[in-house]
């Protein structure tokens, strides 16, 4: 891999990470665009769930990935500990590889 | 001034919760760090390269994508704006959380930004007190920043031998940390229609789009939460 594209990466990634905090900070924000704001991040959080629970690239992903989230999602849902949920997630799409279930 | 990371302010001598929390994603964080740096050293990058990616890129998705990228014969512009495109989503982060997680001084801004992560916005967001909402930030900042640069770099030098991360069924724990740290944020109807739009929207457009893209397009499920016109309502 060249160098110019790890360090165009990291500049790029950096400048995305450091433009929010910073833009936020130059603007005063209403309550009701800090509504929508922290929304947005609700709404990029769960796209990023379905698809990390669904997909692998454009592909179904196969039954053990989605039924440990399923698990976990259960289990958040009922309130349990954080690390329950973590470890019961992919303890249950484990044992079901582990079965022969992909 | 205080220090950025609050400590010996909680009378309970038990572990911190978020500590706790913080170390289970970190101990997922390191199966995926080692695959990474096995993968890409597969790939014939050298460790310098690899040590270089995981410090100064520090995400994820984006390091896996443009090793894969690599393989497949991208040309550099193509690689650096798929990657680009894919950690977008971050501008939004940022803007959600705004500077106050991060700290009051700018040099705390300028390292905290860099910390930024899926994760470590999910677990300030889960936090409702500003003061929680910091420390979890920082928490879970420097702890998958530790765990990820340290499990690539050894990954990258023992090889393939952990074998697919997918056994340990660490590709469900990600998906179903990030879910319960989202479920306390979603308090109304508004904001369930708009998470589950939001998902909708992006496995839809998956197919169709560029990676990173449809993560970006749920944001139009923003629309769900708009309040309905009272004079229209009363209008029609």
């Amino acid at each position: 891999m060249s160098w110019v594209v790890i360090l165009a990466l990291a500049a790029g990634t950096y400048a995305l990470r450091l433009a929010g905090p910073v833009l936020r900070e130059r603007l005063s924000v209403s309550e009701t665009v800090k509504r929508y704001l922290t929304l947005a991040a609700v709404a990029l959080l769960a796209a990023l769930i379905g698809t990390a629970a669904l997909l692998d690239g454009t592909e179904f992903v196969g039954i053990a990935r989605p039924a440990g989230v399923l698990v976990g999602a259960v289990l958040a849902w009922r309130k349990a500990p954080f690390v329950v949920v973590v470890v019961a997630a992919a303890l249950t799409a484990a044992l079901l590889r582990l079965a022969g279930v992909q | 001034m205080r220090s950025i990371i609050r400590t010996g302010d909680s009378p309970r001598r038990t572990l911190d919760p978020i500590a706790r929390d913080v170390a289970a994603l970190c101990a997922a964080g390191v199966v995926v760090g080692l695959s990474f740096g096995a993968i890409a050293s597969a790939a014939g990058l050298p460790l310098s390269q690899i040590v270089a990616m995981s410090v100064f890129v520090y995400a994820g998705g984006a390091q896996f994508l443009a090793v894969g990228l690599v393989g497949a014969g991208a040309t550099t512009v193509a690689i650096v704006l798929a990657g680009l495109l894919l950690n977008a989503r971050h501008l939004p982060f940022g803007l959600a959380i705004g500077s106050a997680p991060l700290g009051d001084r700018w040099a705390a801004r300028l390292l905290g930004s860099h910390l930024m992560t899926d994760e470590s916005v999910a677990f300030a967001l889960a936090q409702e007190d500003p003061a929680r909402r910091r420390r979890a930030y920082w928490m879970t900042g420097i702890g998958l920043f530790l765990t990820w640069n340290v499990a690539s770099a050894i990954g990258a030098v023992a090889g393939s031998a952990l074998g697919d991360p997918n056994t340990f069924g660490i590709d469900a724990a990600f998906p179903a940390a990030l879910l319960a740290l989202t479920l306390p944020s979603l308090k109304d109807r508004a904001s369930i229609r708009v998470a589950v739009g939001g998902a909708a929207l992006a496995l839809l457009s998956t197919p169709f789009l560029p990676a990173g893209l449809p993560v970006l397009v749920a944001l139009v499920a923003l629309a769900l939460a708009l309040p309905v016109p009272r004079s229209k309502r009363t209008a029609a």
